[in-house]
């Protein structure tokens, strides 16, 4: 890729467990 | 949906592409920005039409092919796959006690009334209620283990009596019942003597110090019932517990109105006064003088970048501090279970008043039509008030739908939505609109201080 350089890819996959355990108010190069 | 966005910082400026449902995010040249703006409907600038004319159209082609491969690898312009009908209900794990319906300040932007929520009485949490309040989240925690309480106000700590016998109650079950207790607390620090600190330091999951910022910001704003200026007492008694408090989870969580508007000075001062967890919050109000409006909102966006660019200096030096709204992981953040269900208001989170009534979150506290029990009465509630807030889901609203910051603010608050926008399933639109901005600039560091 010429242009275009991926920071992250699928976050959202990398984050669908749901445990309901946490608190209740995977990438390196120089950016264009 | 598909993101452009900018942030300069010196004499570059950084370009990216961030696609939500996938959480992707793509450092782009500044070519491929103009022809994302141009392939995503957006308003060119008058240099930037200018700018795009002169893109030929061989180049053109290129950077569309690029962008197509990541269409086809599922990072860029992919489709909303996230779907959720409603909340879990009748399964609490925290509560926000309201350890005293008083305060020793009259900060003129309380939400709470100076503390009061709108009573007569000032009441503050008898041991009673406090006690109960704990038989209550455990026998509605189900298979729940780490739970939480968190003492609020008011000011909590002119009540340590039903504080402390609290803790020492909620521990005392903790073995039997196979449950852990989390503590937390918010202070306006002016009774943090010695003993409240070495108390707080070595009992709270973690604390929450409220400071504005800069003297004149703070005094302005927050001064005791006869008018009395109380900064430096604050001040002094916050620095003490960051002293004790190590590595221990903290944060000293200031509020901006319209008449500071510059707050990034404010974070920047609290910062160099020792502080390295910092929040800072936008007011939410409707007196006049500093409700924050429309027309602050170009000069809030800005600020909020020039604070960015503050902050990415402060890191690589000594004065390296966190700024709560900066904080993003996009490779590692909140499950999307989590995401969808925000702060669990009304569901997996309550607030109990002195009196031990029940309501959804400490923002609809004395709000009767909310009202859902008492836990002096029974350890039952009213859960067609969880029903109504179960339903509060971002992929149900559709002003969310398309919005880069949707799977962080979870839709946002459903008291300011409710307050601001007439609706707990509106959102509230200035909060929006500066949440897209953390969203945007918390990547641009998160990139940033992540190249090589």
């Amino acid at each position: 890729m010429k242009h275009i350089n991926s920071i992250v890819k699928d976050g959202m996959k990398k984050s669908n467990i749901g445990c309901g355990e946490c608190q209740s108010c995977v990438t390196k190069k120089p950016l264009l | 949906m598909t993101h452009p966005f900018c942030f300069r910082i010196g004499d570059r400026t950084y370009s990216f592409l961030y696609d939500t449902e996938s959480g992707s995010l793509h450092n782009v040249d500044h070519v491929t920005f103009l022809c994302a703006k141009e392939r995503y409907g957006l308003e060119f600038s008058e240099q930037e039409r200018s700018e795009y004319t002169a893109v030929s159209l061989a180049e053109r082609d290129e950077i569309k092919a690029e962008l197509e491969k990541l269409v086809k690898e599922g990072v860029l312009d992919s489709p909303c796959s996230v779907t959720m009908n409603k909340k879990r209900v009748g399964e609490v794990k925290a509560l926000c006690l309201h350890i005293c319906h008083d305060c020793n300040l009259r900060c003129k932007y309380c939400f709470a009334d100076e503390g009061t929520y709108h009573t007569s009485d000032r009441a503050h949490m008898p041991v009673e209620v406090g006690v109960k309040a704990v038989d209550f989240l455990i026998a509605n925690s189900g298979s729940r283990r780490n739970l939480e309480i968190d003492f609020f106000g008011g000011e909590p700590l002119m009540n340590m009596k039903t504080v402390k016998a609290v803790v020492e109650y909620a521990r005392s079950r903790e073995k039997e019942t196979g449950k852990t207790f989390n503590f937390t607390m918010t202070t306006n620090c002016l009774l943090l003597d010695e003993e409240n600190r070495r108390w707080l330091n070595e009992n709270m999951y973690n604390v929450v110090l409220s400071i504005d910022g800069r003297r004149e910001v703070h005094n302005r704003v927050r001064k005791t019932p006869n008018g009395k200026d109380v900064f430096d007492v604050i001040l002094n008694n916050a620095l003490e517990f960051r002293k004790i408090r190590g590595d221990k989870s903290y944060y000293v969580r200031g509020t901006f109105t319209a008449l500071n508007l510059d707050f990034a000075d404010d974070v920047l001062f609290l910062n160099d006064c020792g502080f390295d967890q910092i929040s800072m919050e936008p007011v939410v109000t409707d007196i006049p003088e500093l409700a924050i409006r429309k027309e602050h909102i170009p000069a809030i966006l800005s600020e909020y970048e020039r604070l960015a660019r503050a902050y990415i200096e402060r890191r690589k030096t000594n004065k390296w501090f966190n700024f709560f709204h900066f904080m993003i992981d996009l490779e590692g953040g909140p499950c999307v279970i989590k995401r969808l269900t925000g702060c669990g208001s009304g569901c997996e989170y309550l607030a109990v008043t002195p009196r031990g009534d029940i309501y959804p979150c400490h923002q609809f506290a004395e709000n009767k039509p909310y009202y859902m029990g008492n836990v002096l009465k029974s350890t039952d509630y009213d859960l067609s008030v969880s029903e109504k807030f179960a339903r509060n889901i971002v992929t149900r609203k559709p002003e969310c739908a398309d919005c880069i910051a949707k799977y962080y603010c979870s839709g946002g608050c459903v008291a300011n939505n409710l307050n601001f926008a007439g609706s707990m399933d509106t959102p509230y639109e200035l909060s929006c609109l500066m949440m897209r901005k953390r969203m945007e600039v918390s990547m641009a560091i998160y990139a940033i201080e992540g190249q090589a």
